[in-house]
């Protein structure tokens, strides 16, 4: 089954807006991904006919609104792999899942004197909690360096793992595209009695996720990258290890009984979901794994490793060594994510030139300043593709290049 | 949407190209201060050599940036070199007020009250060159590369200030 970029574009509607007479060029979706209609419309019928709280109401919408949220839990495990639904707990996005692990068992369960293991590509989201937790515990933090090609350096893995409680690492580099060997990391971290918490939020929108084969304890990704809404995102966990973690954020939903003297906790996933949950951004996030499923995540992973192959030529081609590419050189170690820098010309101005002919990329340090330290650049350009970017983007990307160094050549 | 002839003017690519002032001074008798946009990773360091009578001897740039940032700090140090202390901070403060047009946060300005309309040129102050650099107001993410340069200088003038004896 092979990817049809012709026909998923039709399904963004935002592809069809004009800006100043340039069609959208959108490679900016390892930030935020573009919405289908499936979604947008699944959201709108559920606020249209059906919105009610969830697990309160004994009236037939409130019934079908707590279906509906609880159905979208069960989509959300089966596309990750995961044995049931009990360990899909529904955050704010994948920066909050990250944050619960480690207030939770960062706090509660992570043995006294035990080290927790990062590394130097980490998102500020898998940096910042850690950090946090450091300054007010005194926990000990170890990084795993990146090599100049920006692989993991794991030749010394054992080593550091020894003392080590936790290991939080991410499956792709949002800068650098790096695809990480997350099996192996578990197993060696397994090893050495750790728990292994995985960034998931740029590879489980471009690939299939098994968390049996990932061998992970717990997983942090967010809907708003893959193709569903912002404000909904997802810690999936083992449940005996959920089970063992104390709650997060108190208040309605998370308890099983309050009294003036004390409270119980209600059972997971729900001990973890305080307050009125994202209901209808649930149900935007099931209806994105329906549309994903439908397109097929195999067929999703191949079409992003043939345009990155092409970007990658195509670009050192047409540029040479005007530009530089950071991360992997081979299109099948590394995700849809091209980060660069192009002759003297400032990301942002880079940027402002793409923009003005409809073409969106980032710029700047990705919430990754310690990487951006290692690579030794103060910010980077980056060109993300997802299922509606196809070889007429990257054409568009390659004349803004030379637009910019028109403008800016020194 | 604004074209890019609005952003970048000739003159600000001028400067871009060819920064004024650009180097260091020694630290002291100048005074060292650092700005930085955490945003873009825009640094500008700023040597500022300020004599007895307050004016400003001399003034370098260094850090590296965006075009825009590197071009406000070249065209203020052009324009700030030779003036008291009082004429740099009346500068400093119609340059931010004509940035200032989309700067608005969460501190409650932004609700149609206060300086939430376009602002006038201050009639009293000449800005030269620097009026190149309005039609970044165009660009409100660009306003910040902008105004680094300006902020550092304030520092700079604090910094002298709280260096000097009390009379």
């Amino acid at each position: 089954m092979t990817l049809d970029v012709a026909s998923v574009k039709k399904d963004f509607p935002i592809l069809e807006r004009d800006l100043a007479g340039h069609r959208l060029v959108f490679l900016d979706s390892a930030a935020s991904s573009q919405k289908p209609r499936a979604v947008l419309d699944a959201m709108d019928h559920y606020y249209e006919t059906t919105h009610a709280n969830v697990h309160r109401g004994v009236y037939t919408i409130a019934e079908e609104a707590t279906q509906a949220y609880e159905a979208a839990r069960a989509r959300v495990a089966r596309f990750i792999g995961a044995p049931s639904a009990r360990g899909v707990v529904f955050t704010k996005n994948a920066t909050e899942a990250i944050n619960l692990v480690a207030h939770s068992y960062g706090r509660a369960c992570l043995p006294p004197g035990k080290a927790v293991l990062l590394s130097e590509m980490e998102h500020h989201a898998n940096l910042v909690p850690w950090l946090m937790l450091r300054e007010e515990r005194g926990v000990e933090l170890r990084f795993l360096a990146v090599d100049d090609d920006g692989r993991l350096v794991l030749d010394d893995l054992d080593r550091q793992l020894d003392g080590v409680g936790l290991v939080s690492v991410t499956a792709m580099s949002n800068v650098l595209g790096t695809l990480n060997p997350i099996a192996r990391i578990a197993d060696a971290a397994h090893a050495a009695g750790a728990v292994v918490l995985v960034d998931a939020a740029q590879s489980v929108p471009h690939a299939v996720t098994d968390v049996a084969e990932l061998g992970c304890d717990l997983m942090a990704f967010s809907a708003h990258k893959m193709c569903g809404p912002t404000g909904i995102g997802v810690l999936w966990g083992r449940e005996e290890l959920l089970e063992s973690m104390p709650a997060f954020l108190g208040g309605g939903e998370m308890i099983r009984d309050v009294r003036l003297d004390g409270w119980t906790p209600n059972e997971i996933p729900w001990k973890f979901e305080a307050g009125t949950p994202p209901i209808a951004e649930a149900v935007g996030l099931g209806a994105a794994v329906d549309y994903l499923s439908g397109l097929g995540m195999e067929a999703v992973r191949e079409h992003e490793v043939a345009l990155t192959t092409h970007a990658l030529s195509m670009l050192a081609d047409r540029h040479g060594d005007d530009l530089r590419i950071f991360g992997p050189p081979d299109p099948h170690d590394r995700g849809g994510v091209l980060s660069f820098t192009y002759r003297d010309v400032h990301p942002h101005d880079l940027s402002q030139v793409l923009d003005s002919a409809g073409v969106c990329i980032r710029a700047g340090h990705h919430c990754a300043r310690p990487l951006m330290r290692r690579l030794g650049v103060p910010a980077t350009s980056r060109a993300s593709f997802y299922v509606y970017n196809d070889e007429a983007d990257v054409e568009a990307l390659s004349d803004g290049l030379f637009a910019a160094a028109d403008l800016f050549s020194i | 949407m604004a074209g890019l002839e609005d952003l970048y003017r000739e003159i600000i690519l001028d400067h871009y190209r060819s920064p004024r002032n650009r180097g260091d001074l020694p630290t002291p008798p100048a005074y060292r201060v650092e700005g930085f946009n955490p945003l873009c990773g825009d640094e500008v360091v700023l040597y500022v050599d300020i004599d007895d009578a307050g004016r400003v001897a001399d003034i370098k740039v260094d850090g590296q940036g965006c075009s825009i940032s590197q071009s406000s700090a070249s065209m203020m140090t052009a324009a700030v070199k030779g003036r008291t202390e009082a004429e740099t901070r009346d500068l400093i403060r119609a340059f931010k007020a004509m940035m200032s047009i989309h700067e608005r946060g969460l501190d409650g300005n932004g609700d149609g009250h206060g300086d939430s309309g376009p602002v006038a040129p201050d009639p009293a102050v000449d800005m030269g060159e620097l009026e190149a650099l309005r039609g970044v107001v165009k660009f409100p993410v660009r306003i910040k590369c902008a105004t680094l340069s300006w902020n550092t200088l304030a520092e700079a003038f604090d910094q002298a200030g709280l260096d000097r004896p009390a009379e």
